[in-house]
């Protein structure tokens, strides 16, 4: 935040998500929506998390699972093609990893000081079903 | 569309017709209220406008005072024109939530029936609620009589509503003393009096949805304080010049004259007693009744208790020797606030003042003319000696051995 002043800002317990006026702000992707300084998406809060989700594309079969099921809205997908995650937003909590179905999982938790393509190269296998 | 109702010039009305008549005229978008003695009858009346076609807006019956407070703040952060009405428990109850509202800076309206706080439960008039939102960042107005708690609303509702100002008002009258007497009150017509205060104009309304907005944001130390400096500096600089308008304009209109602080018999006065609500009214006619025997003793009543009228007060003090605070509300342990803000004003004047408190009237216990006869000749000799001839407080009215204090 700037140094403003007390008399520079709006008055009211009040912060604008946007600036300037939006229209049809639900079919706009969210990199081109004019968020505001103060909105929560302009903040990252990478540094809350300790376990970083890894995506794999070469197992998923964009099912959705993890868009639908991420509470931060932090898995980007794009035509209903699952693209990645936003790390500055996602904080960690591997739910996406959890609804993951397919074998072996397209979502891994990995220390955040991974490097993602040695996990890649060193991704698990199929897993055998047991009778 | 809302029908209108045609007034005669001069409407029989209790101090709660007239709140209710007031907020009739300025249609109200919301009412969330939950009725308590005694402002019982505001809501009941506006519910009644409402049920027979007289208002547009809404009316949300809520669970509490504090869900009728919350109601309002939604619906005013929403962007509508907003007010309701309680008293004394249910005022407390609300209590968490006035600073919401000011904070947020929503321009609610609060017709504020005083009545006595619990315990013992008392449901009759007197000041404790009134002074309990004192540091709430609401501006306060007080009415004496059911004219000026109609008058009052519409100065309330232009004053808030101003851009340059958007803080929630308060209309205070006594309980059962102006809430339940019926009076002769001059009316507005409907058209005039909506035009008085005008159509409600938005600002940061969540219901704008080109420019969204989150209110009731959190800020920790990093900008809590620049928010909190931001509201009191509006309340010290930006609302009496307002008021000062408001109360012009409305003289204007209706030939009703309405002062920050307003003064009877004051000038040459030795003596005044200080005092809100009901009891300016008898303080005056025994001052007038003292001034034809020649003594020369005045009385201030405070219309704006917040912001405090220090400047005013300065100004209307001066000649003055002996001050009288009275203080409707129990103190618990300290002076009354009136005597504490009035020696705050007048301690660095060069004018030597003798500021003593007179605690009255708790519960509803009767002020009445001859106990304000004694507080004037104390008051009188006080001035005279130039000094405090009795104790700092002093009870008045209650029972038993003479109850006073420092």
């Amino acid at each position: 935040m700037e140094n403003n002043g007390w008399n520079e800002f709006e008055i009211g317990a009040m912060l604008r998500s946007f600036d300037g006026a939006v229209s049809d702000v639900a079919t706009t992707l969210q990199e081109d929506r004019p968020y505001s300084r103060s909105n929560s998406f302009t903040a990252s809060v990478a540094d809350w998390r300790i376990e970083k989700p890894v995506f794999n594309k070469d197992y998923c079969i964009d099912c959705q699972f993890c868009w639908i099921y991420c509470p931060d809205i932090s898995i980007i997908s794009r035509d209903k093609k699952m693209v990645g995650v936003d790390y500055d937003h996602c904080k960690g909590c591997a739910i996406c990893v959890e609804v993951c179905p397919t074998n072996p999982k397209s979502l891994l938790m990995f220390a955040e000081q991974e490097d993602e393509d040695k996990v890649l190269a060193e991704w698990p296998t199929k897993e055998k079903k047991e009778k | 569309m809302a029908e209108k109702q045609e007034l005669r010039d001069v409407e029989v009305w209790d101090g709660n017709m007239a709140a209710s008549q007031a907020m009739r005229q300025v249609q109200i978008d919301v009412v969330a209220a939950y009725p308590i003695t005694p402002s019982t009858p505001i809501v009941e009346n506006y519910g009644n406008f409402l049920a027979n076609g007289y208002v547009d807006g809404e009316f949300v019956m809520v669970e509490s005072e504090h869900g009728a407070m919350s109601g309002c703040i939604g619906a005013s952060a929403a962007g509508g024109r907003v007010a309701t009405a309680t008293s004394s428990q249910g005022f407390a109850l609300m209590v968490e939530t006035l600073y919401q509202a000011s904070g947020m800076r929503l321009p609610i309206v609060l017709n504020v029936v005083n009545r006595a706080l619990a315990a013992p439960l008392n449901v009759n008039g007197d000041h404790s609620d009134m002074y309990l939102g004192r540091d709430s960042g609401w501006i306060q107005f007080d009415a004496y009589n059911p004219q000026d708690a109609y008058d009052l609303n519409f100065i309330a509702f232009r004053v808030a509503e101003d851009h340059e100002i958007r803080l929630p008002a308060m209309v205070h009258q006594d309980g059962f003393l102006t809430s339940h007497t019926a009076q002769g009150v001059h009316t507005i017509d409907d058209d005039t009096a909506y035009n008085f205060v005008g159509d409600f104009k938005p600002m940061n309304d969540m219901l704008d949805l080109d420019h969204p907005v989150t209110h009731g944001v959190q800020t920790e130390e990093d900008w809590h304080y620049e928010h909190k400096a931001r509201q009191h500096n509006d309340l010290m600089t930006k609302v009496f010049p307002r008021i000062e308008a408001a109360f012009d304009a409305f003289e204007k209109l209706t030939g009703r004259r309405y002062n920050i602080v307003e003064q009877y018999n004051t000038e040459d006065a030795d003596a005044v007693v200080v005092c809100m609500g009901t009891s300016v009214e008898t303080a005056v006619e025994v001052s007038n009744e003292l001034c034809a025997e020649g003594k020369k003793v005045g009385v201030i009543g405070i219309r704006v208790v917040r912001p405090w009228p220090h400047a005013q007060l300065v100004e209307a003090l001066k000649g003055v020797t002996a001050i009288g605070a009275l203080d409707r509300s129990s103190p618990n342990g300290t002076f009354g606030m009136l005597y504490n803000e009035l020696a705050g004003t007048v301690v660095n004047g060069e004018e030597k003042k003798v500021v003593t408190n007179y605690v009255y009237g708790l519960g509803g216990r009767d002020l009445t003319k001859v106990h304000l006869r004694e507080i004037f000749a104390e008051l009188l000799a006080n001035a005279e000696a130039g000094k405090p001839t009795t104790p700092l407080q002093q009870l008045i009215g209650v029972r038993g051995p003479k109850i006073s204090f420092h």
